[in-house]
This record gives C-alpha cells, structure tokens and sequence, in this order.
C-alpha cells in the first residue's frame, strides 16, 4: 500500500465533500441533532451532575442514521456516473483508493465530532468533570463512527442506488449496535452455548463503546474496532472487485 | 508495444468480448468501428484493466494487465466512455488531482496541470466547476486527464462524442499531431472519422473481430470501389450504352444517377469519360468512387448477424 495514493485520493474526497452542500447540512444537522439530544432526552442540566454522559449516550443512535449517510455515497455515487472507471484505471491498488476513501469519510466525521467542543467547555464551566473520561468517551465515539462507516463504505459498493445503500447499512450498524442487548440475545439464548452467546454480545458497538467511555481505553476495545473496520473495508476490496464493471 | 491476446469477456450467458487477438505499434491509430454494444468498450476496459478478461490478457510494453497492473496502467491515458468526471469539482482540481495520482509534484505537476489544459484550451473554465460545464468542455476535460502524463498509449472511448463540428475537427488535430510517436486507440460509430484519422481499422460486431485493415483496405472490399457515378439527363439511355464497355461489369440506375461497377479490364474512368464526349451527352456530374465505407461496415456487420 502506497501512502502517497492513499493521501491523493484523500485529498479528492475532502475536497469533494466541501464543494457541495453535503458537508455543511451533516455538519449542521448533527451538531444540532446532538445537542438536542443532550439537553432535552439527555437531561444534562437536571441531573445535575458535572459530566458529558447525556451527551453521549445517544451517539450510538445518532450515527446509527447519519454514518450510513456519509458512507452511502461513496462507491455508489462512483458507479452510478461511471467515475470508478476512471478512478480505478489510475495507476493505483483498488486496497488504496478504498482506504483513502474510508480515511476521508472517517476524518470529516471525525471533524463533525470535533465540532460539538463548546458542550465540553460548557461542563468545564459548571463544574468539574473528569476530563480523562470525556477524552476516552470522545476517542470510543470516534472509533463506533469508524466501524459503521467501514459497513456503510462496503455496503455502498454493493449496488448503484444510494437509497439501498443507506437502508442496508442502516440495519446492519442497527444490527451491530443491537447485539449486546437482552432483545437480540434472548433469540440466541434458549439454543447457543454460552460461549458463542458471548461472541454475539461481544459484536455489538453499544458493549465496546460503553465501555471505552467509562474512561477506561482497555486494549480489547481498541482491537474490537480496529478488526471491525479492517474486516468491512476488506469486505470492501472485495464486492468492489467484483461489481465495479456492472 | 499494445497486445490483446485472446481477449475474451463474458457476462453471465453474454459474450461481449470473443476471443480478440492483435498487436499495435507506435505511430499507430487503430479505430474500433462497430454497432452499438458490439464489444468496443468491453474490449477498452479490459486494455486499460478496469475490467478482468473471463479468459486472455492484454500487454503493454511488456507489462501484462492482469499480473503487472499498475505498472501497465501508468503507461495507459484513458478516456472512458462517456466521459465520466468527478462533477463538483473544478477543472484545475480534477486535473490536479490526476496529476497527483499519477506521480507529478510541485512545479513538475503544475507545468503538466498547464500544459494539458493548453492543448485542450481550457484556460476560460479552469475554476469552473466541472458539472457546470457543456458537453464539449466536458469531453475537452476527459481528454485533458488522459493526456496529462503524455503516456506513450492512449486509449479514447469515443473522443468526439458530443463535440460540434469545430471541437471535433480541434481533437482530431491534436491526436494527428500526438500520432506519430503513440499508440493511439479510439472507438467511434462515426465512418468519417476513421477515413479521416486512422491508419488501421478493426471492424467489431457481437464481441468478434471482423476486420482488421487499413481504411484504405477497407474501401477495396466496397461493391463500388473504383466504380463511376454519373448524373445525365437521360439515365436509361446512358446506362445501356455504358453497359456494353469492356471496362463495366454492371450499371445501376438510382435516382437519375446511374453507377457503372468496373469489370477490371482497363480503366473504367478514362472510358466513360471517352464515351461521354463521343456521344455529347450533358453531364452535370461526374463522380470517381473510392468506395463507401459504410457500404462495407453494414455488409460486414450484417453478415455477422445473418
């Protein structure tokens, strides 16, 4: 893998992502969505404690609608007005242009995060947090974002139409995010051995993401994301491999 | 060097590609003529290894496609079908971007960034963005990035698709002038320009290679290759006299037009020229034919089909 391909076709996608609306109305509606979410459903000021776990107990549900909306475009959108072909006919491995891609998506989320900085000055000012917890918390919400974006990147090479491309990634992040909770794994729980049941709980974003943002950035969290994004951006290569001529 | 050896693409139960086979020099500009849908772009695809060959390989200057791909495609501009660009971006960061891309940096990038949009004369939109553009400012685009590397193969799908009649005279100015040192592939439906442009043309239809010729050769396998049109006030007349010359095998009459077909004994033209002035006959047109190219892209196409 050549890094110089990565960071050229990096550098088109940001570039690209800043020339249209798109950027600007994701990152509205999320910094909008998400303090929403803080102050309303989250409770931050009622409970009354110094700390920014309203605000991100609902990232998990956030992304789980606006990730795919990052990802979904960025192979169907190359299918459907023919750019793969030139893209993929540039002397570069398809693995570069699929990491440059996932890195450029992951980053603007990435700087979408970032953005929402004021409610963390905002709990400094009324109080004491633990810092340590909320830098964790934001590093394990960063990394939840790149696990769903490497499916939705994946899934966006399936097909053409970046309808179906949202909708399939929406139920397998949703998939994702829900296998640590009783409703999926009572499914399981009457027939699977214990140890396979823990495997399925263990799949799920929501156990890690939780975890990480207790303050704790244990090695298995990190290893957790790390292979769930590797394992959907080769899934990625892959189905591009396969589909981008059709 | 360019080599397709066997070249052959299936989808599904379709055979788009069968079994295609040629070599190309430089100084070389092959033209692929064939029906819509008869393999060209397939066979395009896979020259340029975007698109894996079911069987067969492609070679470019040595480096096969399918096991040496990259190497292969740096010496490779292509301009896909349709001219598909990245359209929210400006003309300058487009041609950036594939100047990047393909290893250019610094002063070296911007000269060839200048140097591409020059030949296509694309200085009045290089801040433009890209889907804001004509259709013939788009093509100029596409055919600015294929270029941009000066890649000593050029392959170009359709390169004067879309363009009116003085942009399409403009682009086969600059591939006659890039000719001589390149190979320089382009498909095209339209017959003109392979008389006008080509030195070797391949006739394809249904995925197989039907021809494989000079455009001059070509015209040689055309029913009225060295045949003599005339337009006379009294076409019946004319006709049965012309019929008995030595020099005619058969006379057509066609909308007061009447075409002697050469029998191949002497020179047909200098004959029907004697017998127009021995008989004083009013001619307001006399016509030599080389031979009709499209005459012989429908009967080699068609016998295919039949």
């Amino acid at each position: 893998m050549n890094l110089k391909n990565v960071r050229t076709i990096m550098r088109r996608e940001l570039v690209g992502y800043f020339a249209t609306p798109v950027a600007y109305v994701f990152i509205v509606i999320f910094l909008v969505m998400s303090s929403a979410f803080t102050f309303y459903l989250g409770g931050f000021y009622e409970r009354e404690i110094a700390d920014l776990e309203p605000f991100f107990r609902f990232h998990p549900w956030l992304y789980l609608f606006l990730v795919p909306a990052v990802g979904m475009r960025l192979w169907a959108e190359e299918r459907k007005y023919g750019t793969v072909e030139l893209l993929l006919t540039l002397p570069l491995t398809i693995g570069e242009a699929v990491v440059g891609k996932f890195i450029a998506a992951w980053l603007f989320v990435g700087l979408a995060l970032a953005l929402t900085f004021p409610i963390w000055i905002t709990v400094n000012v009324l109080g004491n947090p633990d810092n340590g917890v909320i830098v964790a918390a934001y590093v394990g919400s960063w990394l939840m974002a790149g696990g769903m974006l490497a499916i939705s990147a994946a899934l966006s090479a399936v097909t053409r139409n970046q309808v179906v491309a949202f909708i399939l990634s929406v139920v397998v992040c949703f998939g994702f995010l829900l296998s640590g909770l009783p409703m999926v794994l009572d499914l399981f729980r009457a027939w699977m051995p214990q140890v396979l049941l823990d495997g399925v709980a263990n799949l799920s974003f929501l156990v890690h993401f939780n975890s990480i943002s207790r303050g704790v950035i244990d090695l298995r969290d990190l290893v957790y994301f790390a292979l769930v994004i590797g394992f959907w951006l080769l899934a990625n290569r892959i189905v591009l491999e396969l589909k981008k001529a059709d | 060097m360019l080599a397709a050896r066997n070249l052959t693409r299936r989808f599904g139960t379709l055979l788009a590609v069968d079994d295609i086979s040629f070599e190309v020099e430089p100084g070389t500009v092959l033209g692929f003529l064939g029906p819509n849908g008869a393999g060209k772009s397939t066979t395009m695809k896979m020259l340029t290894g975007f698109l894996s060959p079911t069987s067969g390989t492609a070679e470019v200057f040595g480096h096969d496609i399918r096991r040496d791909s990259v190497a292969a495609r740096r010496m490779i501009g292509y301009l896909p079908e349709g001219a598909p660009l990245y359209g929210e971006l400006t003309v300058s960061q487009l041609l950036q971007f594939i100047a990047d891309a393909r290893g250019f940096s610094g002063a070296e990038r911007d000269r060839r960034v200048a140097d591409a949009a020059a030949r296509l004369e694309l200085g009045s939109v290089m801040e433009q963005t890209i889907e804001t553009l004509s259709k013939g400012f788009k093509r100029r685009v596409g055919l600015a990035q294929a270029i941009l590397h000066d890649p000593p193969v050029l392959i170009l799908d359709e390169p004067t698709d879309g363009l009116d009649p003085n942009q399409k005279q403009q682009v086969r100015h600059l591939i006659r002038e890039m000719a001589p040192d390149k190979i320089i592939v382009i498909s095209t439906h339209i017959l003109e320009e392979v008389d006008a442009l080509c030195s070797r043309a391949m006739i394809i239809a249904s995925g197989r290679l039907l021809a494989d010729d000079t455009p001059a050769g070509l015209l040689t396998r055309s029913r009225y290759h060295n045949a003599v049109t005339l337009h006379v006030d009294d076409p019946e007349r004319a006709a049965s006299r012309l019929g008995r010359l030595d020099e005619a095998r058969e006379v057509e009459v066609r909308n007061a037009r009447v075409t002697v077909f050469p029998s191949g004994r002497g020179n047909l033209f200098q004959a029907v020229s004697r017998l127009i002035e021995a008989e004083g006959w009013e001619v307001q047109q006399l016509q030599y034919e080389p031979g009709r190219l499209d005459e012989v892209f429908r009967t080699i196409t068609r016998e295919e089909a039949a």
